[in-house]
């Protein structure tokens, strides 16, 4: 059952140069239970999304179903047009900045939203869901006494407290030490799993991203250019863009050699796509087609048959990353030895699983 | 910080008499527009420039800090209690003139000659010409009884002007009967002490009280004012307690301060407002009652009749400006 | 930022402004002026000290003797002053929070048609003093005024007792026209606190289930309390401080009462006494404000991009906020003027005359040093304070600002007092010299009116520049020390450029207090020396205004200036929505509003 659903959603603006439109007819599930990511470059209408699922904007249209209850929208017997007031939206919004109350104390600001509770119960909320996060013993302080991580533990579960039906997470890690970050992430991810909340984070970091969510919406000019998990979103991209969005890589032009195989001029490449080349994209043999090849997927050995030189290197402990230049693009490959200023010759030594059809110019 | 000093020396040379030309400096209480005409006519006529600051309070506590430094020459007062106050103050010297003398008759004199009065004024009832009967027999007193229920207006209190009619009914008729008095009209307020006296006239011209208290002179200038005719047109002046002691009189006046740097100027001007000429203006253009016998006071004032004057002398009443002022906050007069 | 220290004045107002820049070379030179930095730290101690004079003058007075007429005062009225002082003060604080607290909130946090307008417009009612609007309302609304008298021809009432009137000379009169006035500080600096907030803190009550109206009364109201409670204790103050708008209602407070142990008791040691409680009261009150600061703080230290908040309004409700702004600017400022224009035509060959501009010269001038060397002042004791926060220079600061607390009527005794003690002393030695007298430099001119003004409005500038200081971090003190600037050239080069637009609003403020400014001028005013506000005063007290309109509609026109300018410092801060990028602007519908 989908706690969220967006249909056709549309949100504009004016302006002096006319109407510009920043989400373009968004199509989105979020799933019980679920965490999913709206991940993309800044600018590509992600906080808007949000504040439109929040019911913070004006100029929004579409269909926002939240819980089974439309929220914007025309009624079911399509003769009233629906806009529900974000207070009565039953969402959770998690702010970049907490947006903790700084006048009041950690246990009033969890207990902010629960006016309809009775005294006593809502102290008992309170404190249950301090005990979630524990932190009880901070029921007294101010937010500004607390840590970034505790900050925005509070902010969820005074978000939990009102009991949404979904979260929305706002680029809410990115003010986290990155040292506590991965670990606040993982505690919150087994928060909302346990209780089997459902959520929406915002975001632009891709680690986030993949520690935070079930599957990932790539949010570009304001339409969704892939929705996946983050695995089959790393290594199955469906668009170019996405490719390149995920990493850096090489683009490739490849002749189909066979129903799996193709040929570069880094030698054959095998395809474990879904479908083989033929079906996938009616190819036929000879046919072109670009692949996009992540620096994991290559491999650089000493060999002084090719000019590619190491032109730059840096020492990162573990290993060393050697640039090395090729056909105008640059990558950069990790190594077990330094290579600086050798001749490399460079190996494919995976599969991949996506192919693009060409357009004029590579890269 | 040197350049600072000389900033504020420029700064102070801004505000200080020039000693230079013939001048003489005068503090005064009275108000510009009254004492300007007249003070011009004196610099027309002996050449010395005339510097004064005007102000309604506070100029005797300047005037005592000042001391022995101060420019004052001259302080023209606008009731005779301020005048008593420079006296007892020790802020004044000896006015000797025979012109002077002359000019003011002996009881609008200090008896050591330390102050003088200019002019007087009446403490008048105004009575509503069509609500109020037989004014003519209207008393301080009958302020205080029960047919002007709701009906009298007053300034504040503590006004000199109506400090000074308190007094005099203190040494009249003792603390304790001017406090039953006092309280009495206190009672028949038609509302808070309020205003000025001439507001006191409007409020009866628009009804809202029948009687009030107001110095003479106020009506002679409602009158020939073409808003206020109206206001003054409502009402009749009256010269309370005629059939016995007579109206309350209090006096402008003047003084020589104690250190005065232009003695001889500050001789002259008083000199010169105790004039007929100035006394005339005076009389013409403030409708008030010059103190020089030779000058009458003008048609209008004149047109207004014979009344007797309580004789009592200022000096007597004068002793009970404090008693005055505190019986004014024992019942709670403007509040 | 998210900087949740909402203003403890106006200071704020200006962040973002942009000021000409003839007033920072105008701010350069001046810092030529200044002492020799080596005893910046004993000069603020002495001028601090110069500053404090007034009060300790009070205080000594008021020890110094028994002062008889206390007793009296104690006994009869004080009781009812008191009362009737502290009324007025909880009602002048109410009323402007109600006026106040809804205007800053619409044009912060709102938007709406002609809300440009209004957002400098509101402010205008600052440069009328409170006497001039408690004059033109008396006028019209007194038993005797048209109003009233039109009233009574339409249905026939012939005498007061036929009907109800709202008695405009009373208490609650006196606190309306005081609060129409005064209201502009609340509005201004509430208003400015609004704007800091950020507008996550409301997205977040909204998505917590909490509408509109309970997130301003939850969150925004609650964030902008030192704002308001600042601003609320300036009214109060500037309430209890006011004489001629309360002498003028017949209402006595204990500004009346020591006019009356001073002018009608002569007794200046009970006049003191009285003072010194309020000066107390007033101290209290401060305290208090200090007190309840205590611990809000910023959230975190998340440095995000500001949002501010901003609800579109409908149609209805763009009625009824532009009727609510417009009621306020009729009523505060159009109505006093209009009246002050229909007078000055009326009466203008009676009144008119040429001096007026001569008293509005002097006025302005009087303005214009005191702002200027309040602001030269400041920056030393504050620069003293920045190179050494130890607790002299802190105590110097506080003791400079504490002029601020004592009403002019009261200051104008303070400094009489010690300027004339000072001339006499003058006066004295070069008298023993051998030289002539050079009389009465100081209280004999118009130095002591500026030092009263000074010392009355040195607090204005003292907080800004403080709070202005607070904000440059120590660090640039530091490098700029290691690049061999220090002394003048740090406060030239580093100092002062970051400092200036707050300087400009506090100095435009002092320039508008001083300007309006009356019982000081009463009575140290020099021979043939008249401001505005004492010719205007000498009519007005007589109740004949209408023959110094003229003079009014000056006072009121030259204090526009600076207004005008210090609004359009404001201007240029974050309260123009069109400048704010569109995905920041959470444009609400504000639901039953």
């Amino acid at each position: 059952m989908s706690v969220l659903s967006l249909s056709k959603l549309n949100v504009s603006y004016k302006s002096s140069q006319g109407k510009i439109q920043i989400i373009d007819e968004l199509e989105l599930q979020v799933n019980s239970g679920e965490i999913v990511a709206l991940f993309g470059p800044s600018g590509g209408g992600k906080s808007t999304v949000l504040k439109a699922i929040a019911g913070l904007l004006d100029n929004v249209s579409g269909d926002i179903i939240i819980g089974g209850k439309q929220a914007l929208g025309i009624n079911s017997r399509g003769n009233t047009s629906i806009n529900i007031a974000t207070e009565d939206r039953k969402i959770g919004l998690i702010f970049q900045d907490y947006a903790l109350f700084p006048h009041l104390t950690v246990a009033q600001n969890v207990a902010f939203g629960l006016d309809k509770l009775s005294r006593s119960a809502r102290k008992a909320k309170v404190d249950s869901l301090l005990e979630l996060i524990k932190m009880v013993e901070y029921s007294d302080r101010y937010p500004h006494e607390l840590s970034g991580g505790q900050q925005q533990r509070i902010a969820i579960v005074r978000a939990l407290a009102c009991e949404p039906e979904l979260l929305l997470f706002d680029e809410s890690f990115s003010n986290i030490d990155p040292q506590f970050r991965f670990e606040l992430i993982s505690d919150i991810r087994a928060l909302l799993k346990q209780h089997n909340i459902a959520a929406l984070f915002v975001t632009h970091n891709q680690d986030e991203a993949f520690a935070f969510c079930d599957r990932i919406a790539v949010l570009n000019k304001g339409k969704i250019e892939q929705i996946d998990c983050p695995e089959r979103l790393f290594n199955y991209p469906q668009t170019r863009f996405v490719a390149e969005f995920l990493g850096q890589g090489l683009w490739l032009r490849c002749k189909v050699a066979s129903a799996n195989v193709l040929l570069s001029e880094l030698g054959e490449i095998s395809y474990a796509g879904d479908k083989d080349l033929f079906s996938s994209m009616s190819l036929k043999v000879e046919g072109e087609v670009d692949v996009y090849i992540r620096p994991h997927q290559l491999k650089l050995t000493l060999s002084n048959d090719f000019p590619i030189v190491v032109t730059n290197e840096r020492f990162a402990g573990e290993f060393y990353e050697s640039q090395v230049q090729w056909l105008g693009q640059v990558i950069v490959v990790k190594t077990q030895n330094s290579f600086l200023n050798q001749s490399v010759k460079i190996e494919i030594n995976t599969a991949v699983w996506s192919v693009f059809p060409v357009v004029k110019s590579p890269i | 910080m040197k350049k600072l000093i000389l900033v504020f020396l420029a700064l102070g040379t801004f505000g200080v008499a020039a000693e230079t030309t013939q001048t003489v400096n005068i503090y005064s209480f009275r108000q510009s527009f009254l004492i300007e005409p007249i003070l011009e006519k004196f610099t027309a006529e002996t050449g010395i420039q005339t510097k004064v600051v005007f102000a309604k309070k506070g100029l005797i506590e300047r005037l005592k800090r000042e001391g022995k430094y101060s420019p004052a020459d001259v302080v023209l007062t606008s009731d005779f209690n301020k005048l008593l106050q420079l006296k007892d103050e020790g802020l004044t010297s000896e006015i000797v003139s025979e012109e002077i003398n002359k000019n003011v008759p002996a009881h609008f004199r200090d008896d050591q000659g330390q102050w003088i009065a200019l002019t007087k004024r009446i403490r008048n009832i105004y009575a509503s010409k069509t609500r109020v009967n037989a004014p003519q027999v209207l008393t301080y007193e009958s302020l205080a009884a029960p047919q002007f229920k709701g009906k009298v207006c007053t300034r504040s209190g503590k006004h000199p002007y109506n400090l000074g009619l308190i007094a005099s009914m203190i040494a009249h008729k003792g603390e304790a009967e001017a406090e039953t008095w006092l309280q009495g009209v206190k009672a028949n307020l038609a509302r808070k002490p309020q205003g000025n006296d001439r507001a006191q006239v409007k409020a009866i011209k628009e009804g809202l009280c029948d009687v009030s208290l107001g110095n003479s002179y106020y009506y002679g200038k409602m009158l020939e004012n073409a808003e206020q005719k109206p206001w003054a047109d409502a009402v009749n002046i009256v010269y309370p307690n005629q059939n016995d002691r007579g109206s309350h009189v209090n006096v402008s006046g003047a003084v020589i301060t104690k250190y005065a740097p232009n003695k001889s100027n500050a001789l002259k001007l008083l000199t010169f407002l105790s004039s007929e000429k100035a006394q005339q203006t005076y009389a013409s253009v403030n409708m008030e009652y010059p103190v020089n016998p030779r000058v009458k006071p003008a048609a209008i004032v004149l047109s207004w009749g014979e009344f007797k004057e309580d004789t009592l002398p200022l000096t007597k009443v004068a002793e009970y400006r404090e008693a005055a002022l505190k019986l004014v906050d024992k019942v709670k007069f403007d509040l | 930022m998210n900087e949740l220290k909402p203003t403890d004045d106006i200071k704020k107002v200006d962040s973002v402004g942009v000021s000409p820049p003839s007033l920072r070379i105008r701010l350069l030179k001046l810092a030529h002026l200044l002492p020799s930095f080596k005893h910046v730290k004993i000069i603020s101690f002495l001028l601090a000290l110069v500053m404090a004079l007034p009060l300790i003058t009070l205080l000594f007075e008021a020890l110094s003797s028994s002062g008889d007429s206390f007793a009296h005062i104690r006994e009869t009225v004080l009781t009812d002053y008191v009362i009737n002082t502290a009324l007025l003060m909880l009602s002048v604080g109410t009323l402007v929070l109600l006026i106040g607290i809804p205007l800053a909130w619409l044009i912060a946090n709102c938007d709406f048609w002609g809300k440009r307008f209004f957002n400098w417009a509101l402010v205008l009612p600052l440069a009328m003093p409170a006497y001039l609007v408690a004059y033109t309302y008396t006028d019209l609304l007194d038993y005797a005024g048209p109003i009233q008298i039109t009233l009574r021809d339409w249905f026939g009432w012939t005498s007061v007792n036929d009907y109800w009137f709202f008695d405009i000379r009373s208490l609650s009169g006196a606190a309306v026209m005081l609060s129409l006035v005064l209201y502009p500080y609340v509005y201004l600096m509430v208003r400015s606190s609004f704007l800091e907030q950020n507008a996550t803190l409301t997205q977040a009550a909204r998505v917590l289930g909490k509408t509109p109206f309970k997130c301003f009364m939850q969150v925004s109201l609650p964030l902008a309390r030192n704002a308001i409670v600042a601003s609320c204790a300036l009214v109060m103050m500037e309430s209890m401080a006011d004489f001629a708008t309360v002498n003028y209602f017949a209402v006595s407070t204990l500004t009346t009462a020591v006019y009356d142990t001073w002018l009608g008791h002569y007794d200046l040691a009970s006049a003191a006494k009285l003072s010194s409680i309020m000066v107390m009261g007033i101290f209290v009150l401060l305290f208090l404000e200090q007190l309840q600061k205590g611990k809000q703080k910023s959230s975190n230290d998340a440095k995000v991009s500001q949002q501010s908040l901003t609800y579109k309004l409908t149609q209805k409700q763009t009625v009824l906020a532009v009727s609510f702004c417009s009621l306020i600017l009729f009523v505060a400022f159009l109505v006093p003027v209009f009246v002050l224009l229909q007078y000055a035509v009326h009466y203008f060959e009676q009144s008119w005359s040429t001096q007026v501009f001569e008293f509005a010269f002097n006025s302005a001038g009087i303005a214009f040093i005191t702002a200027l060397l309040a602001l030269l002042l400041s920056l030393v004791l504050n620069y003293a304070y920045r190179v050494k926060p130890n607790k002299v220079q802190a105590f110097s600061l506080k003791a400079a600002s504490s002029g601020y607390a004592i009403p002019g009527t009261v200051m104008a005794i303070g400094v009489l007092v010690p300027l004339t003690f000072l001339d006499i002393q003058i006066n004295d030695l070069t008298v023993w010299l051998g030289f002539s007298a050079p009389g009465l430099l100081l209280s004999g001119s118009i130095v002591a009116i500026i030092f009263a003004h000074l010392v009355r409005f040195i607090a204005i500038a003292n907080k800004t520049l403080e709070s202005s200081y607070e904000k440059i971090s120590p660090s640039l003190d530091m490098v700029a020390k290691t690049m061999g600037t220090n002394g003048v050239n740090l406060l030239k080069k580093v100092h002062i450029p970051l400092v200036r637009k707050s300087a400009m609003v506090a100095a435009l403020l002092i320039f508008v207090e001083s300007m309006k400014e009356l019982p000081a001028a009463l009575l140290l005013q020099p021979f043939d020396f008249q401001t505005l506000p004492t010719y205007v005063y000498q009519y007005a007290s007589d109740e004949q205004l209408e023959l110094a309109a003229l003079g009014a509609i000056l006072i009121v026109l030259v204090g526009l200036i600076p207004l005008l300018i210090l609004n359009r410092s404001i201007d240029t801060s974050s309260i123009d929505s069109n400048k704010i990028d569109h995905s920041k602007v959470i444009q609400n519908r504000v639901d039953g509003k």
